[in-house]
């Protein structure tokens, strides 16, 4: 092919840095994830509590930042907090970024998870003597993990190529190696593709990982394989 | 003889405006059945889930044997976990096989061992004639059958009074009856139980009372053969023929 290095793509394919980098993006999206949820669950519960002030500022929070692009949050965090005497590391700022667009996105995620598990459910469990936590741990929970993860996945999978916009802020993730090797070699097109094949990789994965995680949470639901499992 | 269940000029709202509960008494003793029956939208849930401090209310008194339920620091977990309910809609855990329904309030609620639980669930489940369908899933059983997993899933925790809001009025007519045997057992028993319900025939059957109740009063009170022989009031009059026409 012409114009095509097949030595150069194959070499970057398994370049050490450029795997590094892959690590970083992956390693982002696992902790922006898991804080994510975490800081999802409060704000979805706070926007539901029964105190106005609670639920306000919840809605205030995912307002502001759903309604705001990363780019612009990760710029302001890194680049202009400073200004006020407030300075965070790349990464501290990438996580802090990262972290509260999840928290938005998913408490919305989770609200809904939450809400359409049915009133009778939650009678059900005080009637058989619950305590709120135990309830929400045995009974919602679960019944709302059927309905949020698919969407969750998505966020999953968004968030393994959101990561690439914490490159402009210079967190050395896949995209970012990617460019600086291109600066050293030129070879554009090789390493964009090799880029996205790593981020492809780890999608499909995820994919693969979420499958099995909506089979977990839907028995009880698919007549067809619930009849398999007890036989 | 110590009252089981007494509700005592209890008050409720539903926000600022709408009156639903209007000073209802109500007693009922240990062993005693009393069916509860008017027409819809009377506050027959409402009242039900009074009893075990589902709803709360805004004015009077309830409790269940020695227990307060309207008091301030009543322990409400605890005290619904001695008394067993069961619902229009049944209300399954939808993720959780038959056996893991009856298991789960006494394992974490009770703190019996599974192996506990689960003993007392198949002995349930025989009662109940459920015996074969104890891994199945609740989307898996009708509605009658479900319902019995309910009243199983209520009795595992050894309540000391049952409180049934139309067991089966979401059921088709030929599941009524399985549902309805299990419930004429218990009452032979001696289980002490509230039934809100507009089978007249287990009323007639059990009931040791009738209570009939009309825009969230109750409006009569009495022994069940008085009750069809010569009802006191015109509202009762007019909704005994309408429910016994059909
Ligand atoms: N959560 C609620 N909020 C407001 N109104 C309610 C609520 N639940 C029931 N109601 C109203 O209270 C009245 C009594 O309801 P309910 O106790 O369910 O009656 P029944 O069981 O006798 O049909 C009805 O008018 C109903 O619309
Ligand atoms: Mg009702």
């Amino acid at each position: 092919m012409k114009g095509w290095n097949w030595d150069g793509f194959f070499e970057y394919l398994t370049n050490t840095y450029i795997l590094e980098g892959a690590a970083v993006t992956l390693g982002l999206t696992i902790a922006a994830m898991t804080l994510g949820v975490v800081a999802g669950c409060v704000v979805a519960l706070m926007r539901m509590s029964p105190f106005r002030i609670l639920s306000n500022i919840a809605y205030f929070y995912t307002w502001l930042i759903r309604g705001t692009p990363l780019l612009v949050q990760l710029i302001i965090i890194y680049t202009g907090l400073p200004q006020i005497g407030i300075k965070f590391s790349v990464l501290e700022a990438t996580l802090i970024g990262l972290v509260m667009n999840e928290a938005a996105y998913l408490s919305e995620i989770i609200r809904s998870g939450i809400s359409s598990v049915p009133k009778g459910q939650s009678n059900a469990a005080r009637a058989v003597g619950m305590t709120d936590v135990q309830m929400m741990r045995y009974i919602v929970a679960p019944q709302a993990a059927r309905i949020i993860i698919p969407p969750l996945g998505n966020s999953v999978n968004g968030c393994l190529k959101t990561t690439s916009i914490a490159s402009i802020i210079s967190m050395e993730e896949l995209l970012r190696r990617t460019q600086v090797l291109i600066q050293e070699k030129f070879m554009v097109l090789e390493l964009f593709v090799v880029a996205a094949l790593y981020y492809l990789l780890m999608t499909t994965a995820w994919d693969l990982i979420q499958r099995r995680i909506e089979r977990h949470f839907g028995r009880g639901y698919d007549i067809k394989a619930d009849a398999a499992e007890q036989r | 003889m110590q009252p089981m269940i007494v509700l005592e000029d209890v008050d409720k709202w539903y926000g600022k405006n709408f009156q639903v509960l209007k000073s209802c008494s109500l007693t009922v003793s240990p062993g005693e059945v009393v069916v509860i029956c008017g027409p819809s939208g009377s506050g027959k849930s409402t009242l039900i889930k009074c009893v075990n401090g589902l709803e709360p209310v805004q004015g009077g008194h309830i409790s269940v044997k020695d227990m307060e339920v309207t008091g301030p620091r009543t322990k409400l977990p605890k005290l619904r976990s001695h008394v067993g309910m069961v619902f229009q809609h049944f209300d399954l855990f939808p993720h959780m096989t038959v056996t893991e329904n009856i298991c789960i309030g006494q394992t974490r609620v009770l703190g019996r061992t599974q192996a506990e639980a689960e003993a007392k669930a198949a002995a349930l489940l025989e009662r109940v004639g459920m015996s074969d369908h104890a891994r199945k899933y609740p989307i898996q059983l009708s509605g009658g059958q479900q319902q019995r997993i309910a009243i199983a899933r209520a009795l595992a925790m050894d309540p000391i009074a049952m409180l049934f809001d139309e067991p089966t009025s979401a059921l088709d007519p030929e599941m009524i009856t399985e549902v309805l045997d299990v419930m004429v057992e218990l009452a032979k028993e001696g289980m002490t139980m509230m039934v809100v319900t507009h089978e007249m025939g287990f009323a007639r059957k059990v009931a040791d009372r009738v209570v009939f109740m009309d825009g969230g009063e109750v409006v009569e009170d009495t022994p069940k053969d008085e009750f069809f022989a010569s009802p006191k009031s015109q509202r009762a009059v007019e909704f005994l023929s309408k429910i016994l026409d059909h």
